[in-house]
This record gives C-alpha cells, structure tokens and sequence, in this order.
C-alpha cells in the first residue's frame, strides 16, 4: 500500500535508482542523455537547479517529454495568452483537454482540433489513424459523447509521387480508423500546394454532446482517491513521440518509424462505450487521455491542475511486453489508453465495467497531497519530481524579424497581370473548377463513413455540416478554414480572413458562430521569420476573435512543420463550432428553384490587390505574390448578422460564401449544388463593379466579405431591410436559370456562358484527373 | 411489436436502428447484449451494421462465435423475423443463415453515399410496403460489399424470387456503373428460402426521416410491424 | 513439445482478387511484366502446445475450417515447425 507523502513540494534527495549506465532506445550515448532526448543544454541546467540535484535517467526522460514544444508550448505560451478565451457561453476554456461551449438546454459541445503531422509525414496511414484516436479520447475525456469528425488536410501538389502517398495514406487512415468508431467525419477541407510536399498536414477536430451535470475535467483530485488505466496495454510503441514532434524532418525521417504507433479502432470504440459507462455511474473522478508522452504526461496535468500528487506503482500497469524498464512504461505512447482517477470504493464498479467490455483495467496509484510525481517499481522509488515543475516548462520569448519576402512582396504589383481577353472566362471558370483546391473532394469523403449516428443533415461537400441534436429543434454547425497562401503573403491578415471565413461558412447555414478551437501549423520558431509569421497570425486571429465575438475554447500548436529547411505555409487551422436554434431553418447551398433572384451580400474589391494570392493567380498566371488586404471585420460582423436573421425569417432559398476563386466560381457551385432544372444562373455584373474594376478581380479575387444568396422575390423587400439595418451592401445580380450559366459584366457583354453539366463535369472530375 | 438491436462489441449502427424503431416507425426496442442467450419475447431482431470485433479476420467472422447467435438461429428457426444490416448481413452470411459471402469492394476502398436500390420482391415481410420492382434511394456505407457465391447459388437465389434488393441506375438498369462495390448481379440483399431472414448491405436506418435527406427506408422497417401484426 | 503453426489463407481460384490485380498492376508499371499473375491473402501464425506433429495439424486444419479461412471464398494451406520459445 502506497503511502501519503508529506504536502511539501520539494523533491526529496533521495536514493532514486540509477540508470544512467544503461542504453536506452533512441539514445545514442549517455554522457548528454538529455540532448538525445531533445532538451537543451540550458533546459537541463535549469531542471538541476529547480530539482536541486541531477535527475535519474527515468526523471530525465520525464521532463524530455513533458518539456519539448510539443506538451510545454515553450514558444507559444506567452503569445497564446493574449487571445481572448471567455465569452458567455465558455463552460470550459484552454487548458483541459477540450474546450466545452453551451448549447442551452442543458446541453454542452465539447469541441478541439489537434494536429498529427509529424506522424503522418513518416507513415501516413497509421498518422492519421492515430491522430483520430488522440482526439477523439480528449473529448471522451470531457464527459461528451464524440458526434463528429473534421479534417484539415494539406498536402504537396497531386503531380508529386510522394504527395499522392501522403494524401492516399493518410485519407485511408481516416477512413479506417474513424469509420470503425461510428464518429460520423462529416466535413473539413484538403488544400494542395507545393510548400506541403514534405509536410504534410492532418489536423483532426472531434466535437461531442454532453449534458452539463456530466461534465468530466482531467483533474487528479481528492488524496486517496485511486488511479486507474483503461485500454489497451503498454508496449514499446512511440517512446519520445512528442519530442519526435518537436523538431524539424531531417533525411532520415524514414528511419523514424519506430516512433510511430500503431492504431486499434476497434479497441478505441470499446474504448469509448466503457468510459461513457463508467463516467456515467459517477464513480470517475477525473479522467485524461493518455497521448504524447503516456503515463508521464496524464498523470503530471491531471495532479497540476488539482493541486495535487500521484504515487504510482508502475508494475501494475499491464503490459504488453517482457522486460519494460520505467522508462519506458512512463514514456510509452501505446495508443487507446486513458487514466481515470476512482473513488476508491467505485474501483469495483470500474472493474466490472471495463470487464464487460474486454478492456485490461488496474490500479496503478494513488493521489496524494505531495505535490509530487513518485514512481515505484516494485517498492522501489524509481522517480520523485514536483508536478508543477514538470508541466511549467520553460517560457520563451523568441526574436522576431519580419521576413525578406514579405518586403520583396510589396513590390509586387497585380497590375503587372494583364487582364485576360474575354473570350478566355469561360475556360479560365473550368479551369478553376478543376483545381484540386476547389474542385469535389467526393473522392476523398466517399471513403469516410459520413452518415452513421443519423443526425448528419448537411455532410461533407458544402463550406459547413449541419449536425442536429436528437432530442431537440437544435443542429450543430462545424467548419475548418484557412488559406496557408494568403497567411503566407500576410500572416496577419491571412489568420483573420481564416476566421472570417470559418465564421462565415457557419453563418450562411443560418447558425450563430459561437466560438473556435485552433491548430497552429507552423516552422521552426526559433527561427525569427518563422516566429513573426507566428506572432503575426496569432495576433490577427485574436483581433478577429475579439470582432466576430467567436473566442477560442482551445486548440494546438504545432511547430517544426519543416523538412530540410523548408517550412510549410504558416497554416493557422480554424475550427469553428456554429449553433442553429431551429434546424428546420437552415440554409443550404445550391440555387432551388428557376426564376429566384440571386444576390451579393456584401461586397467585392474588384482590383488587382483582391487576386493578391488567390487560386486565380496561382493555377492561371502561376504566381503566388502579392500583398492581401485584411478583412473588414465589421462588415463580416454585419454579414453574419445579417445571415443569421434573414435564415430566421426564412428569407433565403440558398447561401454561398466567396472563397477561393472568388465570386465566379461560388456561383458555379451554386449552380452546381443546385436542384434539379435550377442548375443554371443569368448574372449581370454591372452593380457589384466598382470603379476602375478589372473584370478577373471582380470575378476571380479573393479576400471579400461577401456572399452569394438566392430568394423567392417576394422576400426581396424583406431581405433589402434586414441588410439595410445591419449595414450590409445588397446587390441583386440575377436570377436563377434553367442549365445554362451566363454572366454579363456590362450592357450585353457576355463574358461566361457554360452548361451546368460542363461545370459539374470540371468540379467532379478535378481531383480523379490530377491522380492520372 | 417488439424488436431487439444485437450489440456486438463493435456495433456502431446499434443506436441508430433503435432510435427509427422507437421514435420514427414508435415500437417497443431493447438492446441485446451479444453475451446474452434469450430472444424469448422479442418479435423481430435486428443485426445492426459497424465492425463487430474490428471486422478483424474477416467481417462478421468473429461475431458469429458470439452467445447471442445461437439465439439467432433457434429465433430464426422458429421463425422470427430476423435482419441483417450491413454488418449484421456479413455476420448472417458468415453464420450461415444467408448463403454466399462478402469479399472486398472490387474497388478496393471504403465507400459512402446513396445509391439507387431496386426492390425486386415486394412479397416479403420486409418490403411489402414498397411496390414491386420500385426504385429507392438508401445509403450505403461499407468496405466488404461485394457479395459472392457459386453461379448455382446465384441462379437458385435468383429463381426462387429471394434476390431481394438490387443496386441499379435512375432507370432501373443494374448497370457495371450503378454497382458501388462490385457485388455478383448487382446483388444488394438477399432473403432465406423461408422468407424470415433478410441480409442487405444498404442502410435503411440512415434514410427513415426526411431530414437526412431521404424516407425510402422507413417503409421496411413498417414492412416488419405489419408483418408481425397479420 | 511446442509448434509454430502457419494457416495461408487465399481467396479460391477464380474469384477476382482485386488487391492482387492492383499489386500486379504496379509490378507492371515498375517493369516487371514477367508477372502474370499475383494473389494476396492471409498469412496466421499459431503458437501450439501439443503432443506431437500429427495433432498440431489437425487442430490447424480444424481451425481453419471453422474460423480462419471462409469456405464459400477461400482456400487455405497450412504448415507445422517445431518451435521451443516464443518469440
């Protein structure tokens, strides 16, 4: 029987074992174990002076975990702080495992994004796989019921061998691992573009339902409480993962495949039934998912955020193989675990539960008024260190210098790009249909189980899903967004329009944007480029919050997105969680019914900054330059405003926001996503043209808060006031047509004229053509 | 009437068959725990879709072995209305209640979205609520679709009127294109020769309720209740 | 006495193994257009305790029979070894 330490703090100068002399995987030599380990020099002179004596080789390895980028958010802490994290509807803000918003009711949405990049770069499939099972079981871990995946996925373009790996890989990983879990993945983005060859990026966002009363924290509280594992057992697999993750890819990225674990979806789902089980009997005091750095991690947050101590037996914890040092048990990423702190006479219940569902469970501790992490094995104390000196690792405060391209890049004058001859829209419209940026991504979501659960109202394919919640009138809106290009050109801006945009995409489904989780993919912060993008893209984000009244509940950051040096685009991912009040009233995308009007709500630029880094630029003149405005954020509050209450009133037939390629090519999907003998538009372009317009910017650019609605005329009058009180522009541009989509830009010019079946034809087929 | 939703570990279409049964199409439901061996007092019973035990080895491979099947087969025997959904379809082929068996989508992926289904016996206690030969819209959601068996097999399958449900395009054609995963004659859900069993591969579940964008799969489980009422 | 008991299950001759035709598609465009045909299956291997040779294989054909190979699609070959420890 463990004891209860004394409620001092300090780590005793004890005869903790040495281990020194041993190998250990990964390791090279032992005289510098803790540069192996990825800690700096400096990093470990420090833990010898808070520790007051030199860690044993398992603390080491502790604190080499619990301290890189990955867990500590050395780099990112101090400017993480300054977004805004309350609002009314915040239950639960950063720092537990998911961030959780009300919903009313009773009900709460427990919602993050995490990012699993460093995994999926080496071994795609099982990056992915397990990148669902981490986030998935953080909000588990929150009491909720997991409802719905996301993903936001980057990757090299499709004409690269190595990008079609990655994105075959990891998409299958998707496919294998969620759908087995009954999570419907309903939505998310794929994004191709040269600066992702390498660096491929899979971020997951996992949301769930709860009830308040049955909110759950990751918290170790109560001495003489127990702690429990449940799941999988404990092998060898992915030692020093999250340090793995906190570097650049060198060559040898291959060769790091041992540091990759192999995911269980099967065990995942007991997983979750059981844990829901056991929470549900009240017998769960706190409860963790075990993910980067295992045993080490769970334990030291659970006890941090208590305010408390663990005492561990780890010869307790099931096993997987012979001969586990503690090192290895303490720093093992075997996957589909979690830790549960038990009242002590509910452990029976526990037992019973995980039983039932075939799960290993066992006691493997005890929570104490320490303040301490002690480690046992088999009586012998193998480890003693304060918790609160492992989970507040070191704080950076890293130069930032703005970097050379962006100088070079205010040279750039989109004034140099001749405007194309009119007769060349049409094929331009096609051509940027068939971009694997815009066009289907059926060939990517056809192999994701979008529809299990049967709340699934609108699945992947439009800018947002719509997820109802049984029981009431309510649905659940998600969307992920952000253009790397445009945060690359203007890391400020380009996080502003990436929360714009996400705010807007819920917002034309007719719900109310409430709040995001985010995940910040990014190079090397040491580098002072790297961190300006940084800093840049998270201060935009935190103004763009603090506008559109959407805080931030959560998230990740993920750095080192570099191999041999090249850095992905800075890719802050923005995962917004929107409400609808009665589902009844939502707003879908494709134009309903010939003869409907077709307006702009909001406004177009219309000039050569507005193609500053859009799809246009790219896939036809081969440029990425150029200099993107920031978004007018009170307009976009107007906007959502604005949707908001004319999807109240009933007021429109469809919605459609302006993202890449711009308003021509939203109102191609419009009429591609239309009903059947509605699939055509007729558009005059004469009243959204400002002066000194460039039709390819009118038509093309980017970076407008604006969308595309249709509307029964008779709702014109009503549609003009609620725009009129809120300040929005409101342009009617055409009607709704057979199958012929036609645009004209002044008195009788035509500039597009295309069948909806070319168009649908172009969008369908973009990303099967790019694999041939 | 009261059905009962077979959960294996696994399971993850469980829910969604309970929540038509009870709140769309308002008959009794109750969970079954595949370890339990008593169906006594339940009039139908539902083999949900998902991985029961990962669909490792095979689909529905390992799920057979479970307690709970032994119930099935004397429930099925005695002649209880008995439906396999998806997965539940594997676990009846591999159990030997339907004959033939699931081999992988011959487009080797996983694959979701709608397709066209036709009903091809109307004359069953599970379809007689749909008009012969009728085309309807039902999900699909699966990666070990595309159901096998011996020509001999097929054409007595075919005869004796137990090809229940049959992928096709919009005109009714069981077209190469209209197949999502390669399954002999288009074959979408089989019925036993005494007509109690019914294994198909799309889910009529996830179609019950306008509001997920179709109804076509309500009338089957209706289907049942007048069955089970006559 | 211990064996290492290997089941080869195989999809039967004459159904369409698409995994083998995309594998051998690959090997094609790689160059190899000496393979004319390529089937994948499933390689099970079982760690047995018991008294001989003989009993090792039938319990593997029985096993086989009931669970690992399904009749209907599949064939299966199985192999014995005698083997000391466990890996």
């Amino acid at each position: 029987m463990l004891e209860d330490k004394d409620s001092s703090g300090k780590p005793e100068p004890l005869n903790v074992s040495r281990e020194a002399t041993k190998t250990f995987p990964g390791v090279k030599t032992a005289k510098t174990p803790w540069r192996e380990m990825g800690l700096k020099d400096q990093e470990y002179e420090l833990i010898v002076e808070k520790l007051g004596r030199e860690p044993n080789y398992t603390e080491l390895g502790m604190f080499a975990v619990l301290w890189s980028e990955h867990c500590a958010y050395k780099h990112s802490k101090a400017l993480l702080k300054t977004l805004p994290t309350s609002g009314p509807r915040v239950l639960v803000g950063p720092g537990e495992n998911a961030g959780v918003v009300d919903i009313g009711d009773g009900l709460a949405v427990a919602f993050k994004i995490e990012s699993h990049n460093h995994p999926c770069a080496v071994e795609p499939y099982q990056g992915a796989a397990t990148g669902i099972g981490g986030i998935v079981r953080d909000i588990l871990a929150m009491g909720a019921r997991p409802v719905c995946l996301l993903d936001s996925l980057r990757f090299g373009p499709l004409s690269h061998p190595r990008s079609r790996f990655l994105f075959s890989g990891v998409v299958s990983g998707i496919s294998g691992y969620g759908n087995c879990l009954g999570i419907p993945t309903v939505g998310g983005e794929v994004f191709f573009a040269e600066p992702y060859k390498n660096n491929p990026l899979c971020n997951v966002l996992c949301a769930g339902i709860l009830r308040h009363e049955d909110l759950h924290k990751g918290q170790a509280s109560g001495p003489g409480n127990i702690v429990m594992i449940v799941g999988h057992s404990t092998g060898r697999d992915g030692i020093h993962g999250c340090t793995f993750a906190s570097e650049e890819l060198g060559e040898d990225a291959e060769s790091r495949r041992p540091n990759v674990q192999v995911g269980d979806p099967f065990m995942e789902k007991l997983l979750i039934e059981a844990c829901l089980e056991m929470m549900a009997t009240g017998a769960v005091v706190g409860v963790q998912d075990m993910g980067a750095a295992g045993i080490t991690s769970s334990c030291a947050e659970t006890a941090a955020r208590a305010g408390t101590g663990l005492s561990i037996e780890i010869n307790k914890v099931p096993m997987r193989e012979k001969g586990m040092t503690p090192y290895e048990v303490m720093l093992s990423e075997s996957q589909e675990r979690m830790l549960l702190i038990v009242k002590p006479e509910k452990v029976e219940t526990v037992e019973s539960i995980a039983r039932k569902w075939g799960l290993n469970v066992a006691p493997i501790g005890v929570v104490t008024g320490s303040g301490l992490l002690e480690v046992f094995d088999n009586g012998e104390k193998v480890a003693s260190v304060p918790v609160k000196l492992l989970t507040e690792g070191p704080v950076y405060d890293p130069p930032a210098e703005e970097p050379a391209y962006i100088r070079e890049n205010a040279h750039f004058s989109p004034e140099s790009i001749p405007v194309p001859e009119t007769s060349w829209f049409n094929e331009i419209l096609l051509e940027l249909l068939a971009s694997p940026n815009i066009a289907s991504k059926e060939p990517v979501y056809r192999q994701y189980d979008y529809m299990v659960r049967t709340d699934t109202v609108e699945g992947p394919g439009r800018g947002a899903a719509v997820i109802r919640v049984k029981g009431t009138r309510k649905a659940l809106v998600f969307s992920t967004d952000c253009n790397g290009r445009i945060v690359y050109l203007d890391p400020r801006a380009g996080a502003m329009w990436a929360v714009a945009e996400a705010a807007r995409n819920v917002a034309v489904t007719g719900a109310q944007p409430l709040a995001i989780t985010n995940c910040l993919n990014f190079g090397n912060p040491e580098k002072p480029d790297i961190f300006w993008q940084f800093k840049e893209a998270v201060e935009g984000m935190g103004e763009a919050c603090r506008v559109l009244e959407t805080p931030v509940t959560g998230g990740n950051v993920s750095f080192y997105n570099e191999t041999e040096g090249e850095p992905v685009y800075p890719t802050p991912v923005i995962g917004m969680l929107g409400l609808i009040e009665d589902v009844e009233k939502r707003v879908t995308p494709g134009f309903k019914l010939k003869g409907d009007k077709i307006a702009l709500l909001g406004r177009v630029w219309g000039d050569g900054r507005s193609l500053c880094g859009s799809e246009y630029l790219e896939r036809i003149h081969g440029v990425v330059a150029g200099s993107p405005r920031q978004p007018d954020l009170g307009l976009e509050k107007a906007l959502i405003k604005t949707l908001v209450e004319a999807a109240g009133e009933r007021l429109l037939r469809s919605a459609q926001d302006l993202s890449e390629g711009g308003l021509g090519v939203a109102l191609a999907e419009s009429c591609i996503l239309a009903c059947p003998g509605a699939r055509g538009a007729k558009v005059n372009l004469q009243g959204v043209c400002p002066a000194g317009y460039r039709l390819d910017a009118v038509l093309f650019g980017e970076c407008n808060s604006a969308v595309v609605v249709s509307f029964s005329p008779d709702k014109e009058e009503a549609l003009r006031d609620v725009c009129a009180k809120n300040g929005v522009p409101f342009s009617v541009i055409g009607e709704v047509d057979g199958d012929v989509f036609t645009v004209e830009a002044g008195a009788g010019t035509t500039v597009i004229k295309v069948t909806s079946a070319d168009m649908t034809g172009a969008w369908a087929n973009g990303i099967s053509r790019s694999l041939i | 009437m009261k059905f009962g939703v077979v959960v294996f570990p696994g399971s993850n279409c469980d829910a969604d068959c309970y929540h038509v049964v009870r709140n769309v199409v308002g008959q009794e439901c109750e969970y079954v725990w595949h370890e339990s061996k008593d169906l006594r007092g339940f009039d139908a019973v539902i083999l949900p879709g998902g991985f029961s035990y990962g669909d490792y080895l095979r689909s529905g491979a390992l799920a057979r072995f479970s307690p709970i099947m032994q119930s099935v087969y004397e429930f099925a025997e005695k002649g209880g209305l008995v439906i396999g959904i998806c997965n539940g379809f594997q676990i009846l082929l591999e159990a030997g209640l339907l004959p033939g068996a699931m081999l992988p989508n011959d487009n080797l992926e996983f694959r979701c979205g709608w397709v066209n289904v036709k009903v091809e016996n109307a004359d069953t206690a599970f379809t007689r609520l749909y008009r012969p030969g009728e085309i309807v819209r039902m999900p699909i959601a699966h990666h070990e679709g595309n159901y096998y068996a011996e020509k001999e097999t097929l054409d007595e399958l075919e005869r004796s009127g137990r090809v229940v449900f049959r992928y096709v395009d919009e005109n009714g054609c069981p077209s190469r294109e209209a197949n999502p995963n390669g399954a002999a004659r288009n074959i979408a859900g089989i019925i036993n020769e005494r007509g109690n069993v019914l294994g198909m591969m799309p889910h009529p579940e996830r179609c019950s309720e306008a509001i997920l964008g179709g109804e076509d799969g309500r009338r089957l489980f209706l289907s049942m209740v007048r069955a089970l009422c006559s | 006495m211990k064996y290492k008991g290997t089941v080869v299950v195989t999809l039967k001759d004459g159904i369409f193994d698409p995994q083998g035709a995309a594998v051998r598609g690959s090997l094609l465009a790689l160059g190899y257009p000496q393979v004319v045909d390529v089937r994948m299956g499933k390689n099970i291997v079982l760690y047995l305790d018991v008294p001989s040779k003989e009993e090792a294989l039938s319990l593997l054909d029985e096993m086989a029979r009931r669970l690992l190979a399904n009749p209907v699609t599949e064939t299966y070959m199985v192999s014995v070894e005698e083997w000391c420890s466990r890996p």
